[in-house]
């Protein structure tokens, strides 16, 4: 049986879809037999963030309107091969996706898959609700600022109440927080939400934090997923995240503004006190 | 006003733009969380309460006030029926009633 991981967050750009890509890559570089899909049906783009948009002949709406099998939808990554995407329709709209469609799809990636990556649209409509609704676990990808801040906390009221889990009154939905876009600079001059603030308002367990970082543009100019870019600081962090996700324990790093080196110390070369 | 004074006034800003934010995030979704679980219900257990009062005596559904209270760590919801007084019996023939 596959874990089914939501990346989720109500408010939309706040980097979903950029973590969704890396969070997949990372879990199947791990050797973890992982799916990614982009139920952002009408506004495809997990497919350009992997550079698979070249590849795209069927997507999730043919699949469940019975006009591909699954497996001709399916886009193996050739980068990784333990991983592969199932792309959104780019000209149907949310309501060619239904759950009962959904829910077979899942449950076929479930036979020989480890993960299952659902990247969310923004809002709480039905695409949002469809893609939450059959996880086991959610990532909550929240910026440091108030409007995503307080969307996070929606989703999570959402995730409560209606996901399958929550209907089935089975576990709850397991919580991750991952803040992305994350500036320490800012943080320190007053400008931008604390982590800690951040963590005591939503009070779930934090995954990680990604800074924001100009990798990420340039990753997705060339369609790779940042975490590739092994030499970046948000690839690192997404790494890091992963292998937290898997339990290893790891610090939370970037989280630091930058030491400009002092006047004092540029003077006299020195270490300061 | 001293120089003095002037640096102390400084001092005293309004705090920092991020400090803000989380104040006002804290207040706007006490209240959320509250609607999420609670809101469903209070108008339905006004409606119970009022009507198991209404078993033992005639009420006056204009005479029912609400009011809820939302506040940080409780909140309060206050149901004040006005029960028909001894004299109300009497009200077709008020010549008859004495002070
Ligand atoms: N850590 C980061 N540093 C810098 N830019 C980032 C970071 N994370 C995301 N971005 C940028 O933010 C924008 C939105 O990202 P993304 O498309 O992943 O968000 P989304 O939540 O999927 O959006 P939507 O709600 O529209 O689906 C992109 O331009 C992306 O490059
Ligand atoms: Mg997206």
């Amino acid at each position: 049986m596959a874990q089914v991981i939501v990346v989720t967050s109500g408010k939309g750009g706040v980097g979903k879809t950029t973590t969704s890509a890396a969070f997949a890559t990372g879990l199947a570089q791990s050797g973890k037999k992982t799916v990614v899909i982009d139920f952002d049906v009408g506004l495809r783009n997990l497919d350009l963030i992997m550079g698979v948009e070249r590849r795209v002949v069927f997507d999730i709406v043919n699949v469940i309107q019975g006009e591909a099998r699954l497996n001709q939808a399916l886009i193996r990554d050739k980068r990784v091969d333990t991983l592969s995407i199932l792309p959104a329709s780019q000209t149907r709209d949310k309501d060619a996706l239904t759950k009962e469609g959904v829910s077979e799809i899942i449950e076929e990636l479930s036979k020989d898959h480890d993960y299952i990556v659902c990247d969310s649209p923004a809002g709480i409509e039905k695409g949002a609700l469809l893609a939450l609704y059959f996880a086991d676990q959610a990532v909550v990808v929240t910026n440091p600022e108030v409007s995503s801040v307080r969307d996070s906390d929606r989703i999570l009221g959402v995730l409560q109440s209606k996901s399958k889990r929550a209907e089935e009154k089975r576990d709850k939905v397991k919580e991750h927080l991952l803040v992305t876009r994350y500036d320490p600079n800012r943080v320190e001059r007053g400008e931008m939400l604390k982590l800690e603030d951040i963590r005591e308002i939503l009070a779930i367990p934090l995954l990680g934090v990604i800074p924001e970082n100009e990798s990420v543009l340039r990753a997705s100019n060339t369609g790779m997923p940042v975490i590739l870019d092994a030499e970046s600081v948000a690839g690192q962090a997404y790494k890091d995240a992963v292998g937290r996700f898997m339990g290893q324990e790891l610090p939370h790093r970037f989280l630091e503004p930058d030491r400009k080196p002092g006047l004092l110390r540029r003077l006299f070369g020195g270490r300061a006190a | 006003m001293s120089w003095l004074d002037f640096f102390r006034a400084n001092r005293k800003a309004e705090p920092d733009s991020a400090t803000q934010a989380k104040e006002r995030l804290q207040i706007v979704l006490a209240h959320e969380r509250i609607g999420r679980t609670r809101e469903d219900f209070l108008p339905r257990l006004q409606q119970d309460l009022v009507a198991v009062v209404a078993r033992y005596v005639a009420i006056d559904p204009g005479k029912v006030n609400v009011a809820l209270d939302r506040g940080g760590d409780i909140s309060t919801l206050a149901i004040e029926i006005e029960l028909p007084g001894a004299k109300s019996g009497a009200s077709a023939a008020p010549a008859a009633a004495n002070g």
